[in-house]
């Protein structure tokens, strides 16, 4: 599945200049580093690869205790004329993503920025689209979508839909 | 999606005092990921967008007041500065009417300085707002004790085991105390250094057992320095001596509690050396060592902003229990 987006990511930006990945912590992060390994594989070529941490970003960041602990964003490349990455396990409502891209932003002014899921389990509330997708399947928002990596410490890669009507 | 640290327990930051350890820890931690915003081009996150932060300081200061005034804009606040002679109180209100009237204007949090102790928790006692204390009478200076424990932090890891140097006026340094408290809930040693004049009574009892066996009190320099990791030098504060001579001149004072590259040997080869500011150079310290490259004093003014910007965080929301 990764795979396949890493091979759409290149076909996708073939000649386009700088390309880099920039995983959303922290589900997001391990996908991306995955997917730079992939594209040494495929490409042999190394894409730059970052991390943003949105927790600052969030529209929710005071609804609920606790406070979320805050990773720190890592862009070691420049911004501006290059076309991000984005990357994260699962799009929902999308709210993460209107965070992220927010916090791009202050970062500098990239070229483009393209959205990489693993799981797109639908139900947005923003008009946001994805466009690069492992798997996209319908859920409800009683529905649990969990990404399970082994970076994570799980014994091995899964993605587990569960529905709260039959456990 | 990061996960969730856990819940700070504290409305208000009134002294070092009620927090513990894994407060301390937390805040330390979050100030680093704070830290990296100030380094950016655009200086700013969103958290705090719409809330309002009231700097009211009965008491003058540049830094303290600055450093809380760009963690409040950087967080997307509103931040409103009230100094004590532009304050009514030149015009005879008591602090709580002043505390109540700033109240009715609906601030989210309220940051206090009053050269009286316990101000900020009589103000806390009264409003619906947070309050931090940025430092009241010779009581306590939270927030100057996290910037300098972070800075610590940074530069000699762990704060567990270090021996820390704290030399000048303890009497009436609301740094020192702080600090003490801070640095033993940490796990560090803490060496007081005064002339006895300066150096209260009982003080190594301040934080009860946490302080008693973490804390020595020391009138000769060269003792207090020996090994040690940290040197942190107060400054002498003469507008707070009162008239009162608690030592014999400057240059005396300068000759036996200044730090200069004579006395800075007795500690240890890598220790930093640390002061809260402004620096009275000549009297406590020499400015071969304030400039030296062991001196971290700038990098504390740095880790001050990211610190402040830290406590906003943990405070500027709604109230725990309307969570």
């Amino acid at each position: 599945m990764l795979r396949r987006i890493a091979t759409e990511i290149l076909e996708r930006n073939a000649g386009a200049g700088e390309v880099a990945l920039v995983g959303i912590r922290t589900g997001g992060l391990f996908l991306a580093e995955r997917l730079q390994k992939l594209v040494r594989e495929i490409e042999g070529n190394e894409l730059p690869l970052g991390a943003v941490d949105i927790a600052l970003y969030r529209d929710d960041v005071f609804e609920g205790l606790p406070r979320p602990q805050i990773g720190p964003t890592e862009l070691p490349f420049k911004l501006r004329g290059t076309t991000i990455v984005l990357v994260d396990d699962v799009l929902y409502t999308g709210r993460t993503v209107r965070a992220a891209l927010d916090a791009l932003m202050d970062y500098g002014r990239p070229r483009a920025v393209q959205l990489a899921v693993l799981i797109d389990r639908g139900l947005r509330e923003l008009p946001i689209r994805p466009d690069y997708v492992g798997l996209a399947t319908e859920s409800t928002a009683s529905d649990s979508v969990r990404v399970k990596l082994t970076e994570t410490g799980e014994s091995e890669d899964r993605v587990v839909l569960r529905s709260r009507k039959d456990p | 999606m990061t996960e969730p640290a856990r819940a700070f327990r504290h409305r208000h930051l009134l002294g070092i005092e009620p927090l513990d350890a894994d407060d301390l820890v937390q805040i330390l931690d979050l100030s680093e990921s704070f830290l990296q915003i100030s380094e950016r081009q655009i200086k700013k996150v969103p958290t705090l967008r719409g809330r309002t932060v009231l700097n009211v300081f009965f008491e003058s200061s540049t830094r303290t007041r600055v450093s809380f005034e760009l963690a409040a804009k950087r967080m997307s606040a509103d931040a409103v500065n009230i100094s004590g002679s532009s304050s009514s109180r030149t015009k005879g209100e008591t602090v709580l009417d002043t505390a109540r009237n700033l109240q009715a204007m609906n601030p989210d949090v309220i940051v206090v300085r009053h050269n009286a102790s316990g101000t900020p928790g009589l103000i806390a006692r009264h409003v619906e707002a947070a309050v931090i204390n940025a430092g009241d009478g010779t009581h306590e200076h939270p927030t100057q004790a996290l910037l300098d424990c972070a800075t610590i932090r940074k530069y000699k890891g762990p704060i567990k085991g270090l021996e820390v140097a704290i030399v000048g006026d303890i009497d009436h340094s609301r740094v020192a105390r702080s600090d003490v408290l801070a640095l033993c809930k940490l796990g560090a040693n803490v060496r007081l250094c005064a002339p006895a004049t300066m150096m209260p009574r009982g003080i190594e009892l301040i934080g009860g057992d946490e302080t008693r066996e973490r804390v020595s009190v020391h009138t000769n320099l060269a003792s207090a320095l020996d090994g040690a990791d940290v040197v942190m030098m107060l400054r002498i504060q003469n507008e707070r001596l009162g008239g009162t001579s608690l030592f014999a001149n400057t240059r005396e004072y300068a000759r036996y509690f200044g730090l200069s590259a004579r006395t800075v040997a007795r500690a240890k080869p890598d220790a930093i050396i640390m002061h809260p500011g402004p620096i009275n150079r000549g009297v406590e310290m020499m400015p071969e060592v304030a400039d030296g490259e062991r001196s971290v004093i700038l990098h504390q003014v740095t880790y001050g902003v990211a610190v402040r910007m830290a406590v906003l965080y943990l405070l500027g929301g709604p109230a725990p229990d309307e969570d």
